[in-house]
């Protein structure tokens, strides 16, 4: 279909509504404190990286930044371990209540967060594991397991079973086989449901920030605490705020092309 | 068709134990709660349906409930065809494809908390572009509901408008070219075009959009909190978070849970319904 010659403004006039706020924060990274509160400017006088040179020398920034990346990385690590067979199992078998297990594992997916704020408290002090990384960790399983499980039996059912049926014939074993010959067709499917679970993980804040309260803070609780205390450090805030926006860039662009099937559960 | 396999319960056990941890135990607690008084020294007293009784006679509960619903509704009306718009518009070819798509791309992975924080930034009316701006009109979120609505709506176009649209991309690279010569052929007009040919083809991931979006806004919690730290509009994760007393909080919960349930149900059926057939491999081709 051949679009009018114009057709690239509409998404040029998006893309520059979206970077607007993006800029405003970036431009106010580089500003002072005091030129951020007493004076107007589009552009920052002068480029300044005492916001930064903060952040980067404040032994609390660091921390609740390691925090994060830890208990996301353990996060994606363990939904993808876990949704792997999973999701072969879903793909390839009928079983006793599969259709009731893939149905219930969707609404933890769309379970509110503050429903399980409450009694996620109560669980994991009572197995002693209240704020520390895996806590955190395996609660957001609570949404990433079933998101892995789906996105993954999108893409394993896109692999026809001749591939099981031969791969049996010649003698390999299960485990064999999945590793050895079935994880490599699928492996685009394993990194988009891995940055899902990076992402979700990445960007959730109520259960991150009801579970790990003190040592191991996460970035966006610290953010809150600073943001809306009285004489907020508004310079040092965007530029930690700028920061958080670094992992998704980066990794943004291996998966540009699989965007819309992640959020969609591996639905499109 | 899959052949029938007891044994497939092995591979799916990890999950359902890890799930079960995560979940159902929870849900539990809060079913336990929801019954009972808890009283000093944290004796529990049977009161029977007592909670959900005041959770569903409470105006409070009812205006959270009727508010979020209010905001999903604007929510819908402004994203869905404003992410189709920018989806028939978006390059097909060349550089401009990559491009568009990680710029779109970027505000979905921006820690929910920072993209109220961003707007906060960015809307008040001392500091921020947008605030300084309006000022003059007497714009000011902090004051204003209609102006913190304004600002909510604002920020959640600016946040998950790029969802619908790369959904809505995603189904429209997936027609043939085919269908559109025989349109040409057939001296169709963009409408027709766009009527007959890309709305059917785009139905599915439209529906998938619309649902995700509701789910989404239904549950939002953490960007107003950022913006308005609880102020007004207060919907129904701010008034969950705002309930004191145990016993209501369960009750509420587990209401809104059921009505997430519902939800889901709904969802279930659209996103399985056509999963007989193969699908395409891979996402944009």
């Amino acid at each position: 279909m051949k679009q009018s010659r114009f057709a690239w403004i509409v998404p040029a006039i998006y893309i520059l509504f979206l970077l607007t706020p993006i800029y405003w924060l970036v431009a106010m990274s580089f500003k002072t404190n005091v030129e951020i509160t007493t004076r107007f400017t589009l552009l920052p006088e002068t480029f300044n990286f005492d916001n930064y040179v903060k952040v980067f020398t404040d032994q609390k920034w660091r921390d609740v930044f390691a925090n994060s990346i830890i208990y996301v990385g353990l996060n994606t690590i363990i939904s993808v371990a876990v949704a792997l067979p999973a999701a072969y199992a879903f793909s390839r078998y009928k079983f006793f209540g599969d259709k009731h297990l893939f149905f219930w594992l969707l609404t933890n997916r769309m379970a509110p967060a503050a429903v399980f704020t409450l009694p996620f408290f109560q669980l994991y002090s009572a197995f002693g594991l209240f704020d520390t990384h895996i806590a955190v960790a395996l609660a957001h399983c609570l949404f990433n397991v079933p998101l892995a499980v789906w996105i993954l039996e999108g893409f394993m059912s896109g692999v026809p079973r001749e591939i099981d049926e031969t791969a049996y014939i010649d003698g390999h074993s299960f485990p064999s086989f999945f590793v050895k010959i079935f994880m490599p067709l699928i492996a685009s499917g394993i990194g988009v449901a891995a940055f899902f679970c990076f992402m979700f993980s990445w960007v959730e804040y109520l259960i991150a920030d009801s579970l790990a309260r003190s040592t191991v803070m996460p970035i966006t609780t610290r953010l809150q605490a600073l943001s809306q205390a009285s004489g907020t450090d508004w310079g040092v805030l965007a530029a930690a705020g700028t920061l958080t926006l670094i992992p998704g860039a980066i990794v943004i662009w291996f998966v540009r092309n699989y965007i819309a099937k992640g959020f969609a559960l591996g639905r499109v | 068709m899959k052949p029938v396999n007891q044994r497939a319960w092995f591979l799916v056990a990890p999950v359902l134990l890890l799930v079960a941890f995560t979940a159902i135990i929870p849900l539990m607690t809060v079913v336990n709660y929801s019954v009972q008084y808890v009283g000093m020294n944290t004796q529990f007293h049977w009161v029977g349906g007592l909670w959900f009784r005041e959770v569903l006679a409470s105006e409070k509960f009812w205006n959270a409930l009727w508010r979020n619903l209010v905001f999903s509704g604007i929510i819908l009306t402004i994203q869905i065809p404003l992410g189709v718009l920018i989806a028939l518009n978006m390059p097909r070819k060349g550089w401009g494809v990559p491009v568009c798509l990680v710029i779109m791309a970027l505000p979905l992975l921006i820690p929910w908390y920072v993209v109220g924080m961003i707007w906060q930034m960015f809307g008040r009316v001392d500091i921020g572009l947008f605030g300084v701006m309006l000022r003059d009109f007497g714009y000011n979120y902090e004051n204003d509901p209609i102006d913190a609505w304004f600002t909510l709506v604002l920020m959640d176009t600016w946040h998950w408008t790029s969802l619908v649209a790369l959904l809505a991309y995603a189904g429209l690279v997936s027609i043939p070219d085919a269908y559109y010569q025989a349109a040409r052929i057939d001296g169709a007009s963009r409408w027709q075009v766009f009527r007959h040919i890309q709305l059917p083809k785009m139905a599915r991931v439209l529906t998938i959009a619309v649902l995700l979006r509701f789910m989404d806004s239904f549950m939002i919690f953490t960007e107003p909190f950022a913006v308005i730290a609880g102020g007004d509009p207060v919907f129904l994760s701010t008034e969950l978070k705002q309930t004191v007393e145990l016993g209501q909080k369960a009750a509420m919960s587990l209401i809104y849970f059921l009505i997430i349930l519902l939800m889901s149900w709904v969802f279930y059926t659209v996103m399985t319904r056509d999963d007989g057939e193969p699908r395409t491999q891979g996402g944009v081709p």
